[in-house]
């Protein structure tokens, strides 16, 4: 008589809109740890699937940039929460994925950990650094602020695939804009199971939606969607600022490359607070000073 | 202050005589009103009190004489006398439907009868029909013109002909009192509001009341109060007491009393009665029920036990 | 020419054809003038509405240093009492300059060896997880808070803790991000800083100063208003909790010699202090030549500014909050009202009727507005103050609520014909009493504005815009607030101009005093 207890296996779905959905072409891909042996499964996530992701971003984008910087503080900070609460589990995710050892994924996930405190300490600083009141020679007061872009499209690289996807996330959307990213291709796992977290931090839905898939096949609907407003691509991977950029032109989407190798994640160039600037406009305002 | 359509056309315009309304404080001085924490015997008096002012409400297109006759009952007693609750205000529904009610409820009754009128609930209609909805509709026994404000008129800057308007229904209702719906959620900022307060109030108003219920937002605390405070300057200015409606979006009994403190705290105590305040609702009554029999009873209600209206 | 019928006329006729005439409606009823006035009687009243959550207060509580509470060297223990019963609390420790020379000693260890070597990143942690903390314990805070001081349980539970939180939350931020708030420089910590908070917001008081102090990598040596110890107390056990490392916060109670001690010690670097312009001119003459770095939060007598053109009824509302607020124990109260003089009747008529419906008495029921006078001490002073108002002529308006029989409390009142030579139109009162004066000309308010020694904060209101930045900009003070009063937020630096103190606090003009730059 066997003792053995059968595990109930997971499936992994696309994050959109707060939820977790399927793809709606039904199709999944295998994923497979570095020796070659079958993981799990994961969505293959379509172009309509990415068409709905745009809308449900778009959709949370306008609620997300009108609470205060103090509430996405908040916000970012429980996510960091979550992330310490659960690193146990991102940690498997990570070892088995990619192969690192036990203590190369703790030290990720750490690190991954405190960027998302770092980031979460800059929603409510930022405006005060970048912006300025400008002495200008009218009697006008005149001052410029940054806003959110709005929606933006983030291309993460496959390592290091917990704390890369981390790192160009926290400085999109600590402004208010919302993200639709679309995970590594080779180690979807971590940034699945890392959609699990934001779903528990009180982000709300569509703010970050997050897609498995082939990068090749989204590419050129990302390139050419016209409600994207910025791509941040970290995806490392060679040709693809050609093809994004080329598409970037149809409606002057913003462009910004993360060139960092796998090991750079991990010191200061992957904490960096001027990324913030890669998505926000800068407005200026005049009013005149008088009686 | 004169009034304010007196004035030459030519250097001002009705907004001039108007105070603006500074949104932010205005939304904050509202929300203080909601902490205020209604206790014990002051939580049961302010309950029952908003039952007394309820304009229970039909507004349907499929509304019939046996919905109304269900209607009218709940008004008159709401619940089992044991709990001494008062009848509502009034019963409120369409212009067809007020004979019925004056069928149901018999004349006179503790129970008004206010039917909605002059081209509810859009108001896009010629002045003509208007009149003669309202004229019929207080001919069949209805002791109260709700009446919505033409908002085209007002927003395309036409405020003579917004107040001509009301007058001429004023006109129409004969005996019948006439509330003037603003219809808040389409004027959106509260400068229009204020401004619309005051156009009403002078053209013969009785009563100003937010919306229609159609349109969200529908009453909220803050525009209930900005209307409070016009009401407040206009009875400094002519010694008139007007009344006020907010209805639509007052769904729970914790809401009402909130209203409640509003007024008590805006208006003092000569406004909170039915003759100067009333709330337009439908499932709220159920709600309030439910609240006095926890407070009188000490246990959590299930609407279960608590008829429809 | 064709001529256009009236819509009215045109009913008129319509009537008699469709029927008889409806009986004409009844004439409404006019009050006449001298009878328009509002009642804010007894028609619903308001049950108690007690505040009912039970929270321990410690028979004693002990000086913090070192990260252990530890008895006072002189074993001396001072009365803490609730000064809306004017029943004892508890007992406090007494610090002298013994505890405090300790308390120095072990701030400069934690500095040395922990605090000044930690990265920014985990300094900042510490904060956010205080901040936290503070969070999960607001109720029992905010009741403690009230108790101790006298102010609104509304006011603790929805003003004071939250920003408490916020302000560790804001600095948490910071620690690791300096180099950003000081384009070309580096900054570093300065070493320990002494720091001495008042009454009137004393937890508030308390985050204002440690949260930036502990974000620039400094320690604390704190010492809470003699009058209102126990929330820091309890602060410090949250320090606790959260693993701070011992030092890095002390906390010595005490009267004011036990502050003088800290001020005058050497191996203070820093000196922070919050409280009147008098006792922060004897700090200032005690730091000279001492190379100690200080910055002072003082007095104030804030002029609220009323145009003929603001949003009136709002306007109104911002002078209550202005002065009423916190029982006016506020340094940035709007205790001078300018209005306008063609709607100075109005406002003065909607004030009457505004201050009616202010609830004062008990501060732990959830529905009183203005709370108790912190001490009989104070209570003693606005009562001289009024006195000598009235004294000079002034005219007196008073709210007609009924007071407890024990505790110390004042009626928000306004003083009428009121000059800016009048004693209580200068002087700082720190009670619910608001000088009415009127002006002309925006010029003229301005002028009158700034006639006067402090200059931490000033009101204006009005719809124009263009005259918000020009008034703004010509007030000399501070903190100036635009169509809103007593608006605080960590981002936001707060800090006077001329007697009302040098220095800022939040915000990223707030970090300098806690660094050098090099």
């Amino acid at each position: 008589m066997s003792n053995a207890r059968l595990n109930v296996r997971k499936t992994y779905k696309l994050f959109v809109g707060g939820n977790f959905v399927r793809s709606e072409s039904g199709r999944a891909l295998p994923v497979h740890d570095p020796a070659g042996r079958p993981l799990d499964n994961v969505c293959q996530a379509s172009r309509k699937d990415l068409r709905e992701a745009v809308s449900a971003a778009r959709a949370a984008a306008a609620g997300w940039a009108k609470k205060s910087a103090y509430l996405r503080g908040q916000i970012l900070y429980r996510a960091a929460e979550m992330l310490e609460n659960r690193a146990a589990a991102l940690a498997w995710e990570i070892s088995r994925s990619t192969g690192a050892s036990d203590d190369q994924a703790r030290a990720e996930i750490d690190l991954a950990i405190d960027r998302l405190v770092y980031f979460a300490g800059w929603t409510d600083k930022f405006a005060q650094v970048f912006g300025a009141v400008n002495p200008v020679a009218t009697p006008h007061f005149n001052f410029t602020i940054p806003e959110p872009t709005g929606v933006v499209a983030v291309l993460a690289p496959d390592e290091p695939s917990l704390l890369a996807l981390v790192s160009t996330l926290a400085p999109v959307i600590l402004s208010g804009n919302s993200a639709v990213a679309i995970a590594s291709e080779k180690h979807p796992l971590p940034a699945l199971t890392f959609a699990e977290i934001l779903a528990t931090s009180d982000l709300p839905g569509g703010v970050v939606n997050i897609l498995s898939g082939q990068s090749q096949e989204l590419l050129p609907h990302i390139a050419g969607h016209m409600d994207i407003n910025a791509i941040v691509n970290a995806s490392g991977v060679e040709g693809t600022d050609l093809a994004l950029q080329s598409g970037t032109a149809v409606n002057l989407k913003r462009y910004a490359r993360r060139g960092l190798a796998a090991a750079e994640w991990f010191g200061p160039a992957g904490e960096d607070a001027y990324w913030i600037l890669d998505t926000v406009e800068f407005k200026t305002v005049w009013h005149p000073i008088g009686l | 202050m004169t009034p304010l359509l007196s004035a030459p056309r030519r250097f001002s315009s009705p907004r001039d005589a108007v105070p603006t309304v500074d949104q932010v404080m205005v939304e904050e001085r509202a929300a203080a009103f909601a902490r205020r924490s209604i206790k014990t015997g002051a939580k049961l008096a302010g309950l029952k009190m908003v039952v007394s002012m309820m304009d229970l409400t039909t507004l349907e297109g499929k509304d019939t004489p046996g919905k109304v006759a269900c209607l009218c009952r709940k008004a008159l007693q709401p619940i089992e006398p044991k709990y001494n609750v008062p009848p509502c205000a009034a019963v409120c529904v369409y212009p067809n439907m007020v004979r019925h009610a004056r069928r149901f409820l018999g004349d006179p009754s503790p129970v008004r009868i206010a039917s909605v009128a002059a081209g509810f609930p859009s108001g896009q209609y010629p002045l003509r029909t208007k009149l003669e909805e309202t004229r019929r509709a207080a001919g069949d026994g209805a002791d109260e013109i709700d009446m919505v404000i033409d908002r085209g008129a007002f927003l395309a800057g036409e405020h003579q002909k917004v107040s001509d308007e009301i007058a001429a229904v004023k006109e129409a209702c004969g005996a019948a009192h006439l509330k003037v719906i603003l219809e808040t959620g389409e004027l959106v900022t509260y400068d229009n509001v204020r401004l619309a307060s005051q156009l009403a109030m002078e053209a013969g108003a009785d009563f100003i009341k937010t919306s229609t219920g159609k349109v969200q937002p529908a009453a909220t605390l803050p525009v209930t109060l900005v209307m409070l405070e016009a009401i407040r300057d206009y009875f400094f200015q002519t010694g008139v007491r007007i009344g006020m409606k907010p209805a639509g979006g007052i769904r729970t009994a914790k809401q009402s009393l909130a209203y409640l403190v509003m007024v008590k705290e805006t208006l003092g105590d000569d406004w909170l009665s039915p003759a100067l305040f009333r709330i337009g609702a439908s499932t709220l009554l159920n709600d309030v029920l439910m609240q006095i029999v926890k407070t009188v009873e000490g246990r959590y209600q299930s609407a279960d036990y608590f008829s429809l209206p | 020419m064709k001529s256009k019928t009236s819509p009215k006329l045109k009913a008129r006729r319509a009537v008699t054809v469709l029927g008889p005439v409806a009986p004409r409606h009844a004439v409404k009823p006019v009050a006449p003038a001298r009878d328009r006035r509002l009642k804010f009687g007894d028609r619903w009243e308001y049950a108690p509405a007690p505040e009912t959550i039970p929270v321990k207060i410690d028979p004693r509580y002990e000086l913090f240093i070192d990260g252990k509470f530890t008895a006072p060297h002189s074993g001396k223990y001072f009365d803490s009492i609730n000064p809306a019963t004017e029943q004892k609390l508890c007992e406090i420790a007494q610090g002298d300059s013994q505890d405090v020379d300790r308390a120095v000693k072990a701030a400069r260890r934690a500095y040395e060896t922990v605090w000044s070597r930690m990265p920014g990143r985990e300094r900042g942690k510490y904060l956010f997880r205080v901040a936290r903390i503070v969070q999960e314990r607001a109720r029992e805070l905010a009741i403690l808070e009230t108790m101790d001081g006298g102010k609104p349980i509304k006011e603790s539970r929805d003003f004071d803790v939250p920003m408490v939180a916020a302000h560790f939350f804001h600095h948490g931020g910071w620690a690791d991000k300096l180099q950003y708030a000081f384009p070309g420089r580096t900054p570093r910590p300065l070493g320990v800083a002494g720091q001495i908070i008042p009454w009137n917001f004393p937890l508030l008081m308390a985050a204002w100063k440690i949260a930036p102090a502990l974000a620039c990598g400094n320690t604390v040596v704190l010492k809470p208003s003699k009058t209102t110890s126990i929330t820091a107390l309890h602060l410090a056990r949250i320090f606790q909790e959260a693993g701070l490392p011992a030092g890095v916060v002390n906390i010595v109670t005490g009267p004011a010699e036990t502050g003088s001690a800290i001020y005058h010690h050497p191996d203070v670097n820093k000196i922070a202090f919050t409280g009147s312009t008098e006792v922060g001119k004897l700090i200032a003459r005690a730091c000279a030549g001492t190379g100690k770095k200080l910055t002072l939060e003082l007095g104030g007598k804030a002029a609220n500014i009323i145009l003929e053109d603001a949003a009136l009824d709002q306007a109104v509302e911002g002078i209550i909050s202005g002065i009423y607020f916190n029982q006016g124990h506020v340094c940035c109260a709007g205790s001078r009202l300018f209005a306008q003089e063609s709607v100075f009747g109005t406002v003065i008529r909607k004030l009457r009727d505004r201050i009616q419906t202010l609830r004062v008495g008990d501060p732990l029921d959830k529905n009183t507005d203005v709370g108790a006078i912190n001490s009989r001490a104070q209570l003693e002073k606005i009562r001289e103050l009024v006195q000598c108002g009235i004294d000079e002529g002034a005219g007196v308006e008073q709210s007609e609520c009924a007071l407890p029989a024990r505790g110390y409390w004042f009626r928000p009142t306004f003083l009428t014909n009121v000059t800016m030579s009048h004693r209580v139109a200068q002087e700082e009162i720190f009670g619910p009493v608001l000088a009415v004066m009127s002006f002309r000309t925006p010029e003229e308010a301005l002028e009158r504005a700034n006639n006067t020694p402090y200059g931490l904060s000033a009101g204006v209101w009005t719809d124009k815009g263009s005259k918000i930045f020009k008034m703004t900009g010509q007030l000399r003070a501070g903190v100036v607030w635009a169509n809103s009063y007593n608006k605080f937020d960590p981002a936001s630096p707060f800090g006077g101009y001329k007697e009302s103190g040098f220095g800022r606090e939040g915000g990223r003009q707030g970090l300098s005093a806690y660094v050098s730059l090099s």
